[in-house]
């Protein structure tokens, strides 16, 4: 008997402005593992992610049909309340997008919004989290600084404590280092793989080393299709697909 | 010889640009010039502080003016400040796109309507409702005419340009710092409340200070249903008699009093400090606030 798993995608379809960008997509995303989404620009991999968390429902003209399950909840269903979804997952966007405030109150935004209101609990929390994603020795000595004033690694790593001082189940990814140099991204990719001890982490990627480096599974996604998916050393080095074989190699992209 | 063209132009464009700056300094000039005989009679601080406006017998207190002035400009802004940050908050924020274009339109066009089209919808409705249904709540009598009824008809006017304003500036706020904000589990009204007001912060001000230098200066529809009484109002329900509208109402026609066209510049001098004045202020708060919200 499988456990169910927290995120599962059933015969999701997304339209947007009368494209289909998403089509009849069906996949169960692993535990506790890291999955990346690959594919060429433009295939719907953005928009995969987007659908999990229904960060989709701010653009305008989406028409979306078939069943995303959080822990077993139809987030699409009408009863469905958004908020409580959204603070299962934390977002790590493109490029890092501090709150117009200070280091603390950036990281303790979500709790506080949650009704954390203990001054004790909330510094608990920030050293915690700022702690978890390796900043806390570099900002502790001007926690109430803004934090526009991090460098950009910095502020991507101030977004992922912020994303997981809400305690979320899983962590989602959007090609979360393309704005970082390499040593940023190196520290941002090290703190994928230790967190996924505690996390489910999903992650788009552009980047086929990248998603060698720290992910366990892979998905390939090309014209809003699922084309293939499976552990990452067999869909690199032995995929299966004519497709993925020409995107692999790097015919496509 | 296309990069001497080069040089010529850059050279022109600093000319006239100077010259559109100093023409500031030839109005302020010239509007002190022409107040000097009335600056002899009497001093700065007792134009500035008395409250008796007796021309014939020469005495000019400028203080009821200055006071209608403010009066008026800050009912006006008290008024038009929350409607036009909801209205469009709504635009930008929830407004379905239909509806968007729709409103937008509306709301230009309200920026369109000549003042003194202001002026009677303010004497024929406003008047009244003031007269006959709010302050007989508050007050035994009324005529109607009041700065209320000024600030009222002011807000309709500054409300458009506000609108527009904010709307811009709320569009530059980037979808992604909203998005942060929701995948953590924040309500929409959350996430304006504490990041997207935040984050305008700057261009609110910005708006209310050109509202407020606008409406310091509008004569015509604030003139028709102020009372125009040379009294210092107490409250919302007093006549008013703001400074464009004593030199719109008397200039050309008092002048055989004397001193009174001296006195009449001398009120225009003062629109002039204050607004001026105001500018300062508002350039020095909006600084600050842009170094707070960046340290």
């Amino acid at each position: 008997m499988t456990q169910t798993p927290h995120i599962s995608v059933q015969h999701l379809n997304v339209h947007i402005a009368n494209q289909h960008i998403l089509n009849d997509i069906s996949i169960n995303i692993p535990d506790k593992k890291v999955t990346s989404i690959i594919g060429p620009s433009g295939c719907g991999k953005t928009t995969l992610l987007k659908s999990f968390n229904r960060l989709l429902d701010n653009a305008a003209g989406v028409k979306i049909t078939g069943k995303v399950l959080v822990d077993n909840e139809d987030i699409y269903a009408p009863e469905a309340e958004v908020t409580h979804i959204r603070k299962k997952m934390g977002l790590l966007s493109q490029r890092p997008y501090p709150l117009p405030m200070s280091i603390y109150d950036n990281v303790a935004y979500g709790p506080r919004i949650h009704g954390t209101r203990k001054k004790q609990e909330l510094d608990e929390l920030v050293e915690e989290k700022l702690k978890a994603t390796g900043l806390w020795n570099e900002v502790k000595d001007r926690l109430n600084t803004s934090a526009t004033r991090l460098s950009i690694g910095q502020q991507q790593r101030l977004c992922l404590a912020r994303g997981l001082a809400v305690e979320p189940e899983i962590i989602l990814g959007d090609e979360s280092t393309s704005a970082l140099d390499p040593v940023s991204t190196a520290i941002i990719e090290d703190l994928f793989i230790t967190l996924k001890e505690k996390y489910t982490i999903v992650l788009v990627t552009h980047i086929l080393r990248q998603a060698r480096r720290v992910s366990d599974y892979i998905v390939f996604v090309y014209m809003g299709k699922i084309i293939e998916f499976g552990p990452t050393e067999e869909v690199l080095l032995n995929p299966q697909k004519e497709l993925t074989k020409e995107y692999v190699k790097g015919f496509i992209s | 010889m296309r990069l001497i063209k080069d040089k010529i132009l850059s050279k022109l464009m600093l000319v006239l640009t100077v010259a559109s700056v100093s023409l500031l300094l030839v109005i302020g000039i010239g509007l002190y010039y022409k107040s000097i005989p009335l600056l002899q009679k009497l001093s700065w601080g007792e134009l500035i502080t008395s409250s008796v406006w007796k021309p014939l017998k020469g005495l000019f207190g400028f203080y009821p003016f200055i006071m209608g002035t403010l009066w008026v400009t800050g009912i006006a802004i008290i008024i038009a400040l929350p409607l036009s940050l909801f209205t469009s908050l709504y635009i930008v924020e929830y407004a379905p796109a239909r509806v968007k274009k729709l409103l937008t339109p509306f709301v230009n066009l309200l920026s369109g309507i000549p003042p003194v089209i202001f002026g009677v919808w303010g004497v024929l409705f406003i008047i009244p409702l003031i007269q006959k249904f709010i302050a007989p709540h508050f007050v035994e009598f009324s005529t109607g005419y009041s700065v209320l009824a000024g600030g009222i008809v002011l807000a309709v006017m500054i409300f458009p340009l506000i609108v527009s304003i904010l709307s811009e500036v709320l569009r530059t706020i980037p979808q992604e710092l909203k998005d942060a904000s929701l995948s953590l589990g924040a309500t929409k009204w959350e996430t304006i409340k504490k990041i997207v007001l935040r984050k305008a912060l700057p261009g609110i001000v910005a708006a209310t200070v050109l509202a407020i230098s606008r409406a310091f200066g509008e004569t015509i529809a604030v003139l028709m249903v102020c009372g125009n009484n040379a009294v210092v109002p107490h409250s919302v329900f007093d006549t008013g008699y703001p400074l464009p509208a004593l030199i719109a109402n008397n200039y050309g026609d008092m002048m055989s009093i004397p001193l009174y066209d001296s006195a009449l510049m001398f009120a225009a001098l003062l629109l002039f400090i204050i607004i001026l004045l105001f500018n300062i202020i508002s350039r020095v708060i909006l600084t600050r606030l842009e170094n707070r919200l960046a340290a």
